[in-house]
């Protein structure tokens, strides 16, 4: 549900953009969307594909690519990736560390013609 | 042709949080927003919170609902100015509603700020709303293994409070490997037990809640 207000927002700065640069169409969306976010990709396109026709970005290809959650221990310095939920440390096991990424929530880019 | 962006997605949110802040900066204003699961005892923490600094400070309330205005009477009764936001379905609080809720409350007189968002564990977080502070409520019923399952709010807030402890002889909730998972996601988080039932660990919470002001000046 939370996607509907994100989708426009995505909405929104996409149209501004493509028509600060005299884009007839929208033809693609980049967005980048770590893993620690609570946005769901099928429900953005669905949010999108209901907010877009009457805009230049209809039909416009949502490309999202999604950053893993990286953490960097702080009991040994240890860089790993989260994965299926579990918070240790390979290296020593302690418990969670510091976040490197996967809390990213980003436009990145239009493709326009 | 391909137009580089790199803006957040949130950022038009983000701008409205940031002005919002810059109101209750100047007057001075400590601003915490509470986000817990619904029942976890958001409204019962904020009635103990009045209980306990209403001499001390003076506190208001904005409360977010989907719908009705049960909370904000339970507030009222407290005869604190409480500004109720229905958010008409949406899941979360966002900037401009908080925006609209500020222009309800007497800034002049106040010193504290409490922000009870919708109950809901995965969005109000990503959310700003011009708070100083995040905090999230979790009581021992709902079980010790809502930071695998919601990860993002756990990572995000600066203190979590864990309600209804006086339930603990009845429910299965380990409170330290709880503690150690919570702090292993956010190292310099603060944690906080209390119970609004019997006001068990409340004088904690709002000790911590007065020295947060006071660091605000």
């Amino acid at each position: 549900m939370h996607e509907l207000s994100v989708t426009q927002n995505v909405l929104n700065v996409v149209l501004e953009h493509a028509q600060r640069a005299g884009a007839r169409r929208i033809i693609a969306i980049h967005l980048v969307i770590g893993e620690l976010t609570g946005f769901v990709d099928d429900s953005i396109q669905f949010y999108f594909d209901m907010l877009s026709p009457d805009t230049i970005a209809a039909g416009a290809k949502l490309a999202i690519r999604r950053i893993p959650a990286r953490l960097r221990c702080r009991a040994c310095g240890e860089e790993f990736t989260l994965k299926d939920s579990n918070w240790l440390c390979p290296k020593c096991s302690a418990v969670g560390g510091d976040i490197l990424q996967g809390r990213e929530f980003l436009i990145e880019s239009i493709e326009i013609e | 042709m391909k137009v580089s962006i790199v803006e957040s997605i949130l950022s038009a949110n983000d701008e409205i949080a940031l002005q919002n802040k810059e109101i209750l900066d100047q007057y001075g204003i400590c601003t915490i927003n509470i986000m817990a699961a619904p029942g976890s005892g958001k409204t019962s923490l904020i009635l103990r919170t009045i209980d306990a600094l209403r001499h001390r400070l003076r506190i208001a309330v904005i409360e977010g609902d989907v719908a009705s205005t049960v909370d904000a009477d339970h507030v009222a009764t407290k005869e604190v100015p409480v500004a109720q936001i229905n958010t008409g379905g949406q899941c979360h609080l966002e900037a401009q509603m908080v925006r609209r809720a500020l222009g309800e409350l007497p800034l002049a007189d106040l010193d504290l700020l409490l922000i009870e968002n919708v109950g809901n564990l995965i969005c109000p977080v990503e959310f700003k709303l011009g708070e100083d502070l995040n905090v999230m409520l979790t009581s021992v019923p709902e079980g010790d293994d809502k930071p695998y399952k919601y990860p993002s709010i756990f990572v995000a807030v600066d203190a979590v409070v864990i309600n209804k402890i006086d339930l603990l002889p009845y429910v299965r909730f380990d409170v330290d490997a709880f503690r150690k998972l919570v702090l292993g996601m956010n190292p310099d988080v603060k944690f906080f037990e209390v119970s609004c039932e019997t006001g068990q660990g409340i004088d904690d919470w709002a000790e911590w809640v007065l020295h947060q002001r006071e660091r605000k000046g």
